[in-house]
């Protein structure tokens, strides 16, 4: 029965603390059954039983019971002082988090989020870490509130500007888990998630030194669609024109694109690479300085694979 | 005919400068009635909306603003002032024997304070929209472009209005009750108006200041919220729910008075627990001050505070407890019949009960980390705000409404429209507990496809939900075009307010009227209704 309760209703586990979390959560589904199932048969009775039979019925004069009061006061308080000090135990159990876990900075900005491994490899929107290790994530954000949350780890913290809020996590299930954003934060914000890739030791640090094999034997046009959802552009460069926080790439390529400053430059191979690397540079008449630099976070490869994309885009 | 309140004075000019509780309480019914109309037409195209994953009928900006909408419309023009300015306006007085409220004229203000109010919401939306979500999160809110200053300034205005209404509630039963009702002779819909009251008087003027320190940060830059001007965004969220909590139990506590009233009169039965009742209202008010905080429990707020507020907010869930027991212990024995205000009521119970349980989950820590600004608390604050505060307004409606209007409305078509809105508002919102459950956050435009079945369904449940609300909308508008035919006492109650006319005169009752016995003594049997002697 649990099982089947857990499967209909429960994201699949990705750490050893979410089956703990679960314990208490079906605790409490059992709880709710419990009680609906009373009050609705009690109702559904009495309704039943005590239908109204005539114009003259009539009831006894029942005021109150003392002894029914206190049994439906203390026997509540009893139980939910229980659940009280569950939930807190678990919940503790993940604020605390080990000494020596593999710290990773987190940065969120509308709509992407970035990482930060200690030996200086970035990421965007994809989050490696290796199994069964703790991971510590220290978290801000360059504009509005954020809120990280993977349920397959049960977990969720909200990611402040001007603050630094932390997160650990031991994943126990090797494969990609969902990183999804919760604080609504603007247009994109249902688009701004990301993957979790819980990779062994060795494939880990494989993909630290050479950034994995994904996309090595795809055609550049192909790798750069992927890198453009993965990376996060999506959000705000549309494909079919439509106005979003930065320019569509829509028949961009080859053409004159006018500044904020009043010059105008032709987006060729050169100004698209300076538009990923030092977005600041040249800025498109009408929009904000607000896109990220993508310095450090692509291979070259990867750059010339966004340029062949995007001139794809006619 | 005989005169009442209706029919005289005669002309538009005497209705908008009225001072009677009575007209202001229908001027009031009309108006949130009309916003509860809007905030539906917007809840209908969310649904729309999220019928498939990313654009369905409408842009991601265009979904944000009308989210926003429909949940401050709901909040600030429909349910805070629904029961209380409505029915509230309209029978407290009623019930306690009095001719008016202790105040007409600030009762007349607070209903000009609402219109205000109103305009200025709707200048918001004609101005290009807010799309902050009701909760106007800083910093999101000090920098977006959307027309957050007029919807603020809608916000605090409309507070005032609430204010008002509270004031002038605390001292009309205080000072105006017939003689002879002492406050345990008092109604219980009395006690959970006050409650309310108190809690309208106290936390409301929090969120005044709170709105007017985000006008101040948009119009000067002055860095209160926004960490870039050396504030602190957290501080808003502490603020914001120090009144939004408590707001909670404004929407929920007369929802809970009009129940205890309808459950007896249509059992028949005295109600059980009288005093239980009322003190629990006291008890559910006093407490709701103290946990804003489970709001913010991964915000990054303290695990001190978040284990406070936690208990705390288990706390609350006993006086909850101890009403609907005490409900249910009232129909024992009772002699019950199932018009339609006792079906709502009953609605309401079942409801309100899942309503509650659900939020057992996010009072506790380790579940809420996961639910929190999911579809699961979607789902459970609608159970807790439609599934009670409403269930029970529309209870409250039909009861009355004979009263009201002096006319009664087709039974059978107000058994069918409370069974399709019971049957749409579950499949409505159910299958949401669910969505949230495997990990769909809420104000998302776009989501993953394994969501989108449950997003049908979800969606096809706010049809039928529309379908019942357009009938009853039909049977009431049908019952108000022909002439007057309600009894003065049609469920045969024992409240005062059942005691005068249908619909009443002028000044409520030729005489002042003596209370000798309980509110609810339904022990002796009711002979059928009798017009009562003016």
């Amino acid at each position: 029965m649990n099982a089947w309760i857990r499967s209909i209703i429960m994201p699949a586990q990705g750490t050893a603390y979410a089956g703990q979390v679960d314990g208490l959560w079906l605790f409490l589904i059992w709880v709710t059954v419990f009680f609906f199932l009373l009050v609705a048969g009690l109702v559904t009775y009495f309704v039943f039983k005590y239908r109204r039979r005539g114009p003259n019925d009539r009831t006894p004069n029942i005021t109150h019971h003392t002894g029914l009061e206190v049994a439906w006061t203390l026997i509540p308080l009893a139980l939910v002082i229980l659940i009280f000090f569950w939930g807190f135990r678990s919940y503790m159990e993940a604020q605390v988090s080990p000494a020596g876990a593999l710290e990773i900075q987190v940065t969120a900005k509308k709509w992407v989020w970035q990482f930060e491994y200690p030996d200086g490899t970035r990421s965007i929107n994809e989050l490696h870490v290796p199994l069964g290790k703790p991971v510590k994530l220290v978290m801000t954000s360059e504009d509005v509130i954020h809120s990280f949350f993977v349920p397959t780890f049960r977990l969720k913290q909200d990611v402040v500007p001007g603050v630094y809020t932390q997160l650990w996590f031991q994943a126990s299930e090797p494969g990609v888990h969902r990183l999804l954003c919760t604080q609504y934060c603007g247009r994109g914000h249902s688009d701004m998630g990301g993957k979790i890739f819980v990779d062994n030791e060795k494939k880990y640090s494989d993909w630290l030194e050479n950034g994995g094999d994904a996309g090595k034997n795809m055609p550049l046009a192909q790798l750069g669609a992927l890198l453009y959802q993965s990376h996060g552009c999506q959000t705000c460069h549309s494909l079919d024109g439509t106005r979003g926080e930065g320019p569509s790439f829509k028949g961009v390529f080859g053409h004159e694109v006018k500044l904020s400053d009043g010059k105008s430059v032709l987006a060729d191979e050169n100004y698209v690479r300076e538009s990923i690397l030092l977005p600041q540079a040249k800025i498109v008449a009408g929009f904000g300085p607000i896109m990220p630099t993508f310095q450090g976070m692509l291979r070259e490869r990867e750059i010339q694979a966004l340029i062949e994309f995007v001139k794809e885009q006619k | 005919m005989e005169p009442n309140y209706l029919s005289t004075p005669r002309g538009l000019k005497s209705w908008l400068t009225t001072v009677d509780h009575k007209r202001i309480g229908v001027m009031y019914l009309a108006s949130i009635l009309f916003a509860f109309f809007l905030g539906g037409v917007f809840a209908i195209l969310i649904r729309i909306e999220l019928l498939t994953p990313g654009r369905t009928i409408m842009s991601a900006e265009t979904y944000n603003r009308v989210f926003t909408l429909h949940g401050a419309i709901m909040i600030f023009l429909f349910i805070i002032p629904s029961i209380p300015a409505s029915l509230g306006n309209f029978v407290l007085p009623l019930m306690l024997g009095a001719k008016d409220v202790a105040f007409p004229r600030l009762n007349l203000a607070s209903y000009y304070i609402y219109v205000a109010g109103a305009l200025l919401a709707v200048g918001a939306m004609v101005t290009g929209g807010v799309d902050t979500g009701w909760t106007f999160y800083t910093p999101y809110s000090t920098t977006t472009n959307s027309s957050v200053g007029l919807m603020t300034l809608a916000a605090f205005v409309l507070g005032f209005s609430s204010i008002f209404t509270g004031i002038n509630f605390i001292a009309t039963i205080h000072k105006l009750r017939a003689p002879g009702m002492s406050w345990f002779k008092m109604p219980l819909f009395a006690w959970g108006i006050y409650a309310t009251a108190i809690i309208q008087v106290l936390a409301t003027p929090v969120l005044g200041i709170t709105l007017l320190l985000i006008l101040m940060e948009r119009v000067f830059s002055i860095g209160i919220f926004n960490p870039q001007l050396g504030g602190d965004p957290i501080l808003f969220q502490h603020f914001f729910w120090f009144y939004s909590h408590p707001a909670v139990y404004i929407m929920i506590l007369p929802g809970m008075a009009i129940i205890s009233e309808v459950i007896p009169v249509f059992s028949r039965k005295t109600i059980f627990g009288y005093k239980a009742i009322a003190y629990s209202s006291i008890a559910i008010a006093a407490v709701s001050f103290l946990v804003w905080g489970h709001h913010m429990f991964v915000s990054g707020q303290s695990q001190l505070a978040n284990a406070i507020f936690s208990f705390l907010t288990f706390l609350v869930a006993i006086p909850s407890g101890v009403k609907v027991f005490n409900w249910i212990a009232t129909m024992y024995k009772g002699s019950i019949s199932l018009e339609a205000p006792m079906l709502y009521a009953i609605s309401f119970l079942l409801l309100f009960a899942i309503g509650g349980l659900t939020g057992l989950f996010l009072g506790a820590l380790a579940v809420d980390v996961h639910l929190h600004d999911t579809y699961f608390v979607v789902a459970h604050f609608h159970f807790v705000m439609m599934g009670g505060t409403v269930m029970a307004f529309l209870a409250g409606l039909h009861y009355w409404w004979p009263k009201m209007f002096g006319r009664t409305y087709s039974e059978k078509w107000a058994r069918v429209a409370a069974a399709l809105i019971f049957v749409g508002f579950n499949v409505t919102f159910l299958s949401q507990f669910v969505l949230g459950s495997r990990g769909m956050p809420r104000r998302y435009y776009n989501y993953l496809d394994q969501f989108q079945p449950l997003h049908v369904f979800s969606t096809v449940g706010s049809w039928i939900l529309a379908l019942g609300f357009f009938i009853m909308a039909g049977y009431l508008w049908v019952s108000l075009r022909k002439p007057c035919d309600a009894p003065a006492n049609p469920w045969g109650a024992v409240g005062l307010e059942w005691q005068t006319g249908s619909p009443p005169p002028e000044h409520n009752f030729e005489h002042v009227p003596l209370v000798t016995h309980g509110p609810y003594d339904y022990s002796q049997p009711v002979s059928e209704p009798e017009e009562v002697q003016a």
